[in-house]
């Protein structure tokens, strides 16, 4: 029992099995994004070379940072997401589920935004505070939607269980398809990705919340984020996609995956940056409506039994 | 071998620091990471902190009023780093040999303040891409081998 507690925690789907697959993804976002920016790219194992380089590197704590926080802050991403991850895999693999383990999950998934805030308010330094004060921002403007758009996925498949959603894709009715562009618009924001990077923007505030951050605190919020690569696309995958099985339906899930990570990365590399105040309005007035009309479908279609509406 | 500077052989994060150049050298360094020379097949990218910086990328013949500030990107910057001195001017005032305000080379300022530290001579007047890629990787393949 113990050693097959710490076998999904540390091996399958959790630690070394998360890790390999964020480090693949990773570079599946580097190197697609050079391939369109016509360069070559990096090597498969660049991430991996990024965060072993930056675990051997110094750790240094500013004069004016509040030790304590500093030093916690970075733990909290890498956590929530390992948790998520673990719950979605034995979800789908296993088909072993809870009753509101997709509310479990989707507060999991609010740990890795909510420790950069914290990290990058403890630092002391101007820009990673207003790094923090954009990456909140966008929080309160991508979780609405986000929350919307899931709210629509359970009343379309009548379950809190991830696994009733596995049984039929939610995304094959109307009010399924319009939920899941606004949850993959959400997606990116929450990936940090073009057009949702202000809190990190590299040319005006020179890497945002991380600024201060180096050596092996800086690794961990890298973790963090390629964890995020694997663990936010399948949790799309899973309630919107009809997530994956055993045998040759793990490689149509994985087909899944990649599908809905190369959509992110289009859409990351094909446009520029919106302002914190763009990217409220895009969420609270484009794609919160959508996920509004999504929710009314579902519950439309529920009343009058349309199973495609 | 040193597996810390193995690490930083493989994914050099490149910090750009100017102490009073002409902006030529800078312009060639941006030029690295353009498609048509692609720095990032070697793992490197730029950085916009000298917390996250590998190699210091320093420009100019390090004037009065830059040294202080040079000095604190120095203690600023997580160790192990290096520094890669781009330009004639960085690796030998070149022009400025007898200039009143320029207190260069980079190594001289480098050794003030950690005899340790590593400093990479690019030369050129501004380096062609071609030739910062070219010293950098040299460089790196050299670092294996030492204890940085």
């Amino acid at each position: 029992m113990v050693g097959s507690l710490v076998f999904d925690f540390f091996v399958f789907p959790g630690l070394v099995f998360t890790l390999a697959v964020g480090i693949i993804a990773s570079w599946v976002v580097r190197k697609v994004s050079a391939l369109i920016q016509w360069r070559v790219g990096p090597p498969l194992l660049q991430p991996a070379y990024d965060i072993a380089k930056l675990f051997g590197k110094e750790n240094i704590i500013p004069s004016g940072s509040s030790e304590w926080s500093y030093l916690i802050a970075p733990l909290f991403g890498p956590a929530g997401l390992l948790l998520a991850s673990i719950i979605l895999v034995k979800a789908n693999y296993l088909g072993t589920s809870f009753i509101g383990d997709v509310i479990v999950v989707l507060y999991l998934l609010v740990l890795p935004a909510l420790s950069v805030i914290l990290g990058g308010m403890s630092t002391g330094n101007p820009l990673s505070s207003m790094g923090s004060n954009r990456e909140l921002r966008l929080m309160v403007a991508y979780e609405l939607p986000l929350l919307l758009a899931i709210t629509a996925a359970i009343v379309n498949s009548g379950g809190l269980k991830l696994v009733t959603f596995t049984a039929q894709p939610v995304v094959a009715s109307i009010s399924g398809s319009l939920g899941f562009v606004a949850a993959l618009l959400c997606i990116q924001a929450e990936l940090g990705f073009i057009p949702f990077d202000t809190p990190e923007a590299e040319t005006e505030l020179m890497g945002g919340p991380l600024i201060e951050y180096s050596g092996p605190l800086l690794g961990l919020y890298k973790i963090s984020h390629l964890m995020g690569l694997l663990v936010l696309p399948l949790f799309l995958v899973t309630v919107f996609l009809g997530g994956f099985s055993t045998g040759w339906g793990a490689l149509w899930g994985a087909l899944k995956y990649v599908l809905v990570l190369v959509g992110i990365i289009l859409i990351k590399n094909t446009n520029p940056r919106l302002r914190s105040d763009q990217a409220l309005k895009f969420f609270w007035y484009g794609a919160a409506p959508l996920a509004l009309l999504s929710l009314v479908l579902a519950v439309v279609g529920n009343l009058i039994g349309l199973g495609w509406v | 071998m040193n597996w810390k500077s193995w690490g930083i052989s493989k994914s050099p994060w490149l910090y750009h620091v100017n102490t009073g150049s002409c902006n030529n050298c800078d312009i060639e360094i941006v030029d690295c990471l353009t498609p048509k020379f692609d720095v990032e097949r070697f793992g490197g990218k730029l950085v916009g902190s000298p917390r996250h910086a590998d190699v210091l990328m320093v420009t100019g013949p390090i004037t009065r009023k830059s040294k202080p500030r040079f000095e604190r990107v120095l203690e600023a910057s997580a160790k192990p780093f290096i520094v890669a001195a781009v330009g004639t001017c960085a690796c030998s005032k070149g022009m400025f040999h007898d200039a009143y305000n320029c207190v260069g080379p980079v190594r001289k300022v480098t050794e003030t303040v950690d005899e340790d530290i590593m400093v990479l001579n690019i030369p050129g007047c501004p380096p062609r891409p071609e030739a910062i890629i070219d010293g950098l990787v040299t460089g790196l393949n050299q670092l294996k081998e030492v204890e940085v």
